[in-house]
């Protein structure tokens, strides 16, 4: 994420304040060749937002690639099994769902505390923490699963559905503990003295984790058509 | 120069310990001189490698002098084995293709100059930056490591088929723990690709200057651009593939390894596999990461020649369409790679189809190069120099691409030699021009000193006829049916080729021996050379309006205001026949 010496106040932070750290031209500022300046507003997004657009689609990549890895997988071998998804596995997308929900609270509250709205800080704060109490429910929950097909004897090399099952599972994990990581993060600094969450900070922060919801419910339905 | 009144709001601090200055920099100049330095040792070793490979090949007896200290069991008395061989290619292509040119025309010139050219202060994420450079870091320090391991680097190439690259080391020397360095070496690249990648996204996006339009960036930063985009996606499958294959060689499953199989008399523990699935994987990102190398280049090689030339390119937006053209083909081409792997026959004819079209924008772009040159009053300089010697190993490599891209040619040069001159020439060496062009152009305003032209001139004829005569006979050799990856030539049909082939090993010492110029010209004027001015070759784009070297937040705090396309050259104006792109002057007819 982008470093600032001087985090700008979040009271300023709505509508966009002047660029911070370029001149700003969007994609809509057309200026005709012959050299006058004819539009000069600031139509850009800051580029935070602009960056976890881009890692969400290099991430889709990643698990499209996955996808048809398992596609391919399973028409080559005979060894493909049907394998029963934990059911816990269903709680658990119902927690990693009400953790968004609780996010998207949260966000809208900071929206609001920047608008200079009379919002205190603690009510998002205890937003942010119920997404964090909930988004580390998951991944406890996601452990669980794997306790329940360890105690079956299936293991990541056993076939290759657990193999898929494993796999889809530890990397959305792992993504699932990054975006705990910018959840910290944000809380820090919405708890810090000097206020210096950035709009953009809390949106993109949101925007990936509302995106491991959609990929989870994703990865959900790919193990329960194919596995 | 205008200038806008915004106050200076910088982007991070000065730095003022040597490690923030040095080593973990944040500034994007730093970053990417730290690339180019690591490219260009990556381009030493892998051309050292490249070395011992021609000289085995010619003179497969003869010991060479201290190659037994790198692998005693790899080269016992000096002597290489058929597999150390194998592990040389592997680690020459890996070098050369991911450390190299991946790193050098996109990585370092990238990082250096895309900001710059936008008149940003710096890329928009900083420390995704520095963690990039230094993830890749990581990468080739794992690489090189299994150079170090008992059994030695992987045999598998740089494209690490499996089954070979899967099974661990039941399947030849280098395949135990170097095969698995060589995976976790490519996978930790792929994190540091993804994030320089996301880096150059938002920050063309995002950090333009005030009048910087799409259409007004320059075209070398559009490379950049349609680069990362491709990178973004090509590495998001390469990075998962990588996984695959590590949890075959470790975690015992069986992704890309079939039941039955046998190999050094052990049945493989595994079942159900597919090797072509690594294939398809692979070479999803393995084509797109040709044009990751190439692309760039034609970016930095148009921006020099439109400066020699002192006029635009007939069009600069077809130039640019062509390159989100080829973008988007390289995407549709992967199986072209494949067309002997035992893919569907059906298959290839499809995948042949697309390959075919990328000729066209290819084509359209040659043609509008050379259609601008032609009449044109060239300033002859080292840069521009090998612009030119770019195009002509583009067309001379890229013309063998037409009979390779026909599953019906491709079978029976796909094993050949004919398959090496093509990508070396296409997108080894033509690349490997397009950073030669930008060093030669850019240096002054890197390190604030004018590199020599002569001994810059005196390395372009040398190289530019040392790699034909090296990657021209190849061709022949092809034709000629010589298969490729052979450690030594000992069948009745390969024994007359061998002649060519000391040709070829001689042509390569030299060619070798002439980039010593090149490395001499660095270092010489980057402690001796004359001071440069602002800018040398009265061009037009925005880093030619700050000092030699840049200060560390580029346009001192302010922002310029861009009033111009990218080329305004040969027009009338108060600096001569050109105006540069914040110059708020009309342009004269």
């Amino acid at each position: 994420m982008a470093t600032v010496v001087q985090p700008p106040e979040l009271g300023h932070q709505d509508p966009p304040p002047e660029k911070q750290h370029s001149g700003g031209a969007g994609f809509g500022n057309f200026v005709p060749s012959g050299g006058t300046l004819k539009a000069l507003d600031d139509s850009s997004q800051e580029a935070t937002r602009t960056g976890i657009w881009v890692g969400l689609a290099a991430i889709t990549m990643s698990f499209a690639a996955f996808t048809s890895a398992l596609l391919v997988r399973q028409t080559t071998g005979t060894d493909w099994r049907h394998l029963t998804v934990p059911p816990i596995v269903f709680l658990n997308t119902v927690v990693l769902l009400a953790s968004s929900v609780a996010l998207e609270i949260a966000r809208r509250r900071v929206a609001a505390f920047a608008r200079k709205q009379r919002v205190d800080r603690a009510v998002p704060l205890r937003w942010l923490a119920a997404t964090l109490a909930l988004g580390l429910l998951f991944v406890a929950g996601q452990y669980a699963a794997w306790a329940k097909l360890r105690a079956e004897g299936l293991y990541l090399a056993s076939n290759p559905n657990s193999s898929f099952f494993y796999v889809l599972t530890a990397v959305h994990a792992l993504h699932v503990l990054g975006g705990l990581g910018g959840l910290l993060r944000v809380v820090a600094k919405l708890r810090a003295p000097v206020f210096c969450l950035r709009r953009s900070t809390m949106d993109a922060t949101a925007y990936y984790w509302h995106f491991m919801g959609i990929l989870w419910l994703y990865i959900l339905f790919v193990m329960w058509i194919k596995l | 120069m205008s200038e806008t009144s915004v106050s200076a709001v910088q982007h991070h601090a000065p730095p003022t310990s040597f490690i923030r200055k040095h080593v973990f920099s944040l500034d994007h100049k730093v970053i990417g001189k730290q690339y180019y330095a690591l490219a260009l040792v990556a381009v030493f070793i892998g051309m050292v490698l490249s070395w011992l490979m021609r000289i085995h090949l010619v003179w497969p007896n003869v010991p060479i002098p201290g190659l037994s200290l790198l692998s005693k069991s790899g080269a016992p008395g000096g002597v290489m084995t058929p597999e150390y061989y194998l592990s040389l290619l592997t680690m020459h292509g890996t070098l050369m293709v991911f450390f190299v040119l991946t790193n050098a025309p996109f990585a370092a010139f990238g990082n250096y100059f895309l900001p710059i050219q936008i008149g940003a202060e710096d890329m928009a994420f900083p420390r995704f930056n520095m963690m990039s450079f230094w993830i890749t870091f990581v990468a080739f320090c794992i690489l090189i490591a299994a150079f170090f391991v008992p059994d030695g680097p992987p045999i598998s190439g740089w494209t690490a088929y499996a089954t070979l690259s899967a099974v661990g080391s039941d399947s030849g020397p280098g395949e135990g723990l170097g095969q698995t360095l060589w995976a976790l070496s490519i996978f930790v690249f792929c994190i540091a690709s993804l994030l320089g990648a996301l880096n150059f996204i938002a920050t063309t996006l995002d950090l333009r200057t005030k009048g910087m339009t799409l259409s007004r960036m320059p075209i070398c930063t559009w490379a950049w651009f349609i680069t990362s985009c491709i990178a973004l996606l090509a590495f998001a499958v390469l990075m998962p593939a990588c996984l695959l294959l590590i949890l075959d060689r470790v975690a015992g499953t069986s992704f890309f390894i079939p039941a039955g199989l046998v190999i050094s008399d052990h049945l493989q523990p595994h079942s159900g596999g597919s090797p072509l699935l690594w294939q398809h994987l692979f070479w999803f990102f393995g084509h797109p990461e040709v044009y990751i190398a190439i692309l760039p280049a034609m970016g930095i090689v148009s921006h020099i020649l439109i400066n020699s030339m002192r006029r635009p390119l007939l069009s600069h937006k077809v130039i640019i369409y062509c390159m989100m053209g080829i973008g988007f083909l390289s995407y549709m081409v992967w199986g072209h790679h494949m067309f002997v792997s035992g893919m569907n026959p059906f298959s290839s004819l499809v995948f042949s189809f697309p390959t075919l079209m990328i000729t066209i924008p290819a084509t359209i772009m040659t043609l509008i190069w050379l259609g601008s040159i032609y009449g044109s009053k060239l300033r002859i300089t080292a840069a521009s120099l090998f612009a030119l010697g770019f195009l002509s190993m583009f067309v001379s490599g890229g013309v063998s691409g037409f009979f390779l891209a026909q599953p019906s040619i491709d079978i029976y040069l796909h094993a050949t030699y004919f398959v090496v001159g093509h990508f070396h020439m296409v997108m080894g060496v033509a690349a490997i021009f397009g950073v030669f062009a930008g060093t030669y152009f850019w240096f002054p305003k890197m390190t604030g000193h004018m590199m020599n032209d002569s001994l810059g001139r005196l390395h372009f004829w040398l190289t530019f006829i040392g790699t034909y005569c090296i990657f021209m006979p190849f061709h022949y050799l092809g034709l000629a049916g010589n298969v490729r990856r052979y450690s030594a030539f000992v069948d009745d049909f390969l024994v007359p080729l061998i002649p060519v082939h000391r040709f070829i090993t001689f042509a390569a010492l030299f060619t070798g021996a002439a980039q010593l110029i090149f490395l001499y010209n660095l270092i010489q004027s980057r402690f001796r050379g004359a001071p440069a001015p602002a800018n040398p070759w009265e061009c037009t784009s925005l880093e030619w309006t700050m000092p030699s070297p840049p200060p560390f937040d580029n346009f001192g705090g302010k922002h310029p205001v861009v009033y111009h396309d990218p080329y305004q050259y040969g027009v009338k104006s108060s600096t001569g026949d050109y105006l540069m792109q914040d110059s708020p002057e009309e342009a004269g007819a």
